[in-house]
């Protein structure tokens, strides 16, 4: 086994130290040293993006990064985004337009999609499709998933209305 | 999704209903398999095959055994205890299969790449990944069987050397005389449809997590069929079957690929014994492509003949199917159930199917989504449509002319088995309803004068699922040695909540949310209340998973009974409080109440506190409490018709679908949105087969797509989105007038696209294509039809 290294992470707004071998993935440090196990893996290549967390903001594979790479960087989960009583606006939207059957690709396509929104707060659905590219699911056929991201933008973009 | 979609039995059956499953989906809070941990877990690494056919010549694993971290590493030969190889559960009466052992570590030979050799068992998950690196095996290689034509060929080398030859069976279904008809026909059609080997590709692979301790053994795996893991747990283990219990976790899909008993998985609980610690081995996605079982791949080759007037009167087909290098659990029994329905949902009264099974150095094939008839109709449909160019007919009129009448249902067909219902017209109407043939032919003129070359596919099919029944798929019947039933247990808790038990083991398909719909209605609670539970053999009755379509028809049927034993039990408890006869008790809304009298009534909740907690009328036992194994009589025959455009790009060969659409007649509809969700998945499933997916074998035998680097799965940046709709013909087979829905888009949309990229390519005098319709195939296909060399 190689020596270890210390690494310093913010994972949804909890700082943590963690004690890691230099090779070892930000997915796994998410998911064996943290417990964060909403977080996927899919495939060896990062093609499927089950594992998509957001780095700053930004959605990235956390199969393709080390946990060394992340140093002093702000990671966010599936965990961190909502909770059952306090959904974010994407799970919601995933639940009500029925846009997950096994659930498996869901949290990266979560990430993936609200990072896009963030992005672009009011995408074409030509823009949701080639957003989730890097994003594989196998139940849905996308339908329902472009659907929800289209359906969480036009909330998102609607005024407030207090409820 | 119609809006105007109804709820005729209850308040919940028949409505839109978001997913009880879904909050913990959402949130990352739910648990597969590699999200389970116990203490003191060891972590297994294989140490899989390059080769594609060799002898074992030798195993050195000393160095990996000597690294820090490693507990064990073990051969083939360190299992000779177990009570048997890997099982094959198909036993066609009158039938010879050959059937060559499979071992969870080779024995002597490997026969495809990735097939397993050894096994490293240490403390870390990157420890034994890195050790069984270091396991030194020597390899002779042997001949290498890749083509199954040739397999079967005198004089071909074997796989397996103590068979001598490749050939696994030969089996038929038939009805009529195909010879005579054949010969009396006015015209004849012939083709050779080729159905490429696909890969299931859940996004989870595979997993799992087995404990034997104090005796007991417990065995954590994602799998589509616990019960049938547990049973040959226990008979491979010698263990007595009370002590082995198997959890399917949350399950990140199957698609047929998790109907199975793995190696692994015996492996795992072997490991877990000898050592008496937990061990636990998480498939990687290479693994995957290279190990677990696929689909498909079948040659076949049809001859239909026709009169002049369109009327088809036989059917022939004779299928290879590539086995690959043995048989698993249902290996030689999937070509099969597509012969049941090789008439499609035609009047033809001459069918035949003659199946001959080849073993191959490939991984085995086995059930993937649709499991044989997505191949019957492919061959089905395409040969259909080169009748009716044949005989210069509209493809539609083709159909129309030879579709069953509705009035003909049920429908005893050719090939033996009875359609239970269905009304063919009806949904090609309601197709054409979506689809304007007409606007479309002067769109695709218009395309074709700016060098688009736009096309038009059709497919209507029927398919045969809910599998069951017991009496035709089983030992006396078809020959799959268990019966094919199903069972639930409903249980009324003190307080009113409700717990269903299913035995089938739903993955994605949202059970938990139309059983628990079924169930509100009879009990008059909320689906809130109703919590569904399975793919855990320690908490319910046997059951036998969830595959072909089975776990609404046969699986939600055995719901809906329990559960009306349950209410029949409650309709005695108030009878008795109310002083009615049990026969006037009905459930009204909430309650069940007095017919006639609304307000003299008792909710669910009440009924149970005289169960559990107040006194029974006598003769009644305490409790609330039922179960039921349902067996039907017959199949259920869902049907469809679907619509798919594409554009081809002549000069690249370039596929696009720009529209699809499809409408499917399921039967009664519990959840229509869950409908519709299936419709998605699972047309997408076989346009993904028809454009883009292929797993593909060089002539050495060894994988070229290994990984989704290389192994195309469609992406939403290539497809459009779908267009749905619905008929309902209700099945007079179980109570509900259900069917099942989760292989019908499969079964239906590879034959759709490719008959649209003919329909498109036709001007260029491209008369057949076989899939995948990738541009290198279509590109050929045009050089090749406008006679230049390609």
């Amino acid at each position: 086994m190689s020596g270890t290294v210390n690494v310093r992470l913010n994972v949804n707004g909890v700082e943590h130290e963690l004690e890691v071998e230099p090779r070892l993935l930000l997915v796994h440090a998410l998911r064996d040293q943290l417990g964060l196990t909403g977080t996927h893996v899919g495939c060896d290549t990062s093609n499927c993006g089950a594992c998509t967390v957001h780095l700053n903001g930004d959605a990235v594979k956390s199969c393709t990064i080390l946990a060394v790479q992340a140093e002093g960087e702000q990671v966010t989960t599936i965990e961190g985004m909502g909770t059952e009583d306090n959904l974010h606006p994407m799970q919601e939207a995933f639940w009500n337009n029925h846009g997950l059957q096994c659930g498996y690709c869901t949290p990266g396509m979560i990430m993936a999609a609200s990072a896009l929104l963030t992005e672009n707060p009011d995408p074409s659905e030509d823009e949701v499709r080639h957003a989730l590219e890097g994003n594989l699911c196998r139940c849905t056929g996308y339908h329902n998933i472009v659907k929800a991201v289209l359906d969480a933008a036009s909330k998102s973009s609607a005024p407030e209305v207090s409820v | 999704m119609s809006v105007t979609d109804h709820a005729p039995a209850g308040r919940h059956v028949g409505r839109v209903m978001r997913r009880k499953e879904d909050p913990r989906l959402i949130t990352g809070q739910a648990r597969y398999i590699d999200d389970i941990s116990l203490p003191g877990t060891l972590w297994a690494s294989l140490v899989r095959s390059p080769e594609a056919h060799a002898k074992i010549v030798s195993v050195d694993v000393s160095e990996a055994a000597a690294r820090p971290g490693v507990r064990a590493v073990y051969t083939g030969e360190d299992m000779a205890d177990l009570g048997g190889p890997l099982p094959m559960a198909w036993a066609p009466p009158g039938v010879e299969v050959a059937n060559p052992e499979h071992w969870p570590l080779a024995r002597g030979t490997v026969n495809h790449v990735g097939d397993p050799v050894a096994v490293v068992i240490g403390e870390d998950r990157y420890a034994v990944a890195d050790a069984a690196e270091d396991v030194i095996v020597e390899y002779d290689p042997l001949p290498v069987i890749v083509d199954p034509e040739k397999a079967l060929q005198d004089g071909a080398d074997a796989v397996h050397e103590s068979l001598g030859h490749n050939k696994v069976h030969e089996w038929s279904l038939g009805g009529g005389d195909v010879e005579a008809a054949l010969a009396d026909a006015d015209v004849i059609v012939e083709r050779r449809v080729v159905n490429h080997r696909i890969a299931g590709a859940p996004i989870e692979p595979r997993g799992v997590l087995a404990d034997y301790r104090a005796g007991s053994l417990t065995l954590w795996t994602s799998t589509q069929v616990p019960h049938f893991v547990r049973l040959f747990m226990a008979l491979l283990l010698g263990l007595s079957e009370d002590h082995v219990r198997v959890i399917a976790p949350e399950v990140g899909g199957g698609f047929g690929s998790k109907l199975q008993v793995y190696g692994e998985e015996l492996l795992a609980c072997w490991a877990s014994r000898k050592l008496g610690r937990p061990v636990k081995w998480i498939e990687t996605r290479t693994e995957n492509m290279a190990t677990t079982h696929q689909g498909r791949d079948q040659i076949a080759y049809t001859k239909m003949g026709a009169k002049r007037d369109g009327t088809i009167t036989a059917f022939h087909v004779k299928i290879v199917a590539d086995f690959g290098a043995y048989n698993m659990l249902l290996t030689p029994l999937i070509p099969s159930l597509g012969a049941f329905v090789m008439g499609g949902c035609y009047k033809i009264p001459n069918v035949q199917t003659d199946i001959v099974g080849v073993f191959t150095n490939k991984v085995p094939t086995d059930a993937i989504r649709g499991a044989g008839r997505p191949e019957a109709t492919h061959m089905l449909e395409l040969t259909l449509d080169a009748m009716a160019h044949e005989l210069g007919m509209d493809r539609l009129e083709i159909r129309r002319k030879n579709f069953i009448p509705a009035e003909d249902f049920p429908a005893a067909v050719a090939t033996g088995v009875i359609y239970d219902s269905g009304d063919y017209d009806k949904t090609l109407d309601k197709l054409l309803e979506h689809f304007d043939v007409e606007a479309f032919r002067r769109e695709q003129e218009e395309q074709r004068a700016s060098g688009i070359y736009r096309g038009v596919g059709f497919c209507t099919y029927t398919e045969i699922c809910g599998l069951a029944p017991s009496r035709v798929t089983g030992p006396a019947g078809v020959g799959v040695q268990a019966g094919l039933w199903e069972s639930a247990m409903v249980r009324v808790h003190n307080t009113g909540a409700v717990t269903v038990y299913t035995g089938t083991s739903p993955h994605g398909q949202g059970l938990d949310t139309a059983m628990a719909q079924i169930v509100a209605d009879k009990l008059g609670v909320d689906p809130a209340v109703v919590e569904v539970v399975h793919g855990d053999t320690a908490t319910g009755p046997e059951g036998r998973g969830t595959y072909g379509s089975r776990s609404l028809a046969t699986g939600g049927e055995a719901v809906a009974r329990a559960t009306d034993k349950v209410a029949t039990k409650a309709k005695a408890i108030v009878a008795a409080e109310l002083e009615a006869a049990p026969e006037d008790i009905e459930v009204s809304g909430d309650r069940f109440s007095v017919r006639g009298s609304p307000d003299k009534g008792m909710a669910l909740a009440d009924i149970a506190g005289i169960a559990y907690i107040g006194a029974v009328p006598e003769g009644l036992e305490p409790g609330l409490e039922e179960t039921t194994f349902y067996d039907p009589e017959n199949f259920v025959f869902p049907f469809g018709a679907h619509a798919c455009v594409v554009d081809v790009d002549p000069e690249t060969g370039k596929v696009k679908v720009i529209r699809y659409v499809a409408v499917d007649d399921c039967g009664r509809a519990i959840n229509p949105m869950l409908i519709e969700g299936q419709v998605h998945g699972g047309v997408v499933y076989g346009i993904g087969q028809a454009l883009y997916e292929r797993v593909h074998y060089d002539e050495e035998g060894q994988l070229v797509t290994g990984t989704f680097v290389d192994y195309a799965l469609p992406t939403a940046a290539e497809l459009p989105s779908l267009e749905t709709d619905r008929t309902e013909t209700p099945s007079p087979v179980n109570s509900m007038g259900v069917k099942g829905v989760g292989e019908a888009g499969t079964i239906a949309a590879s034959a759709a696209v490719t008959s649209a990229v003919i329909d498109a390519l036709r001007p260029l005098g491209v008369e057949f294509i076989n899939m995948p319709l990738s541009p290198m195939r279509v590109w050929e296909a045009i050089a090749e039809a406008k006679g230049g060399a390609a």
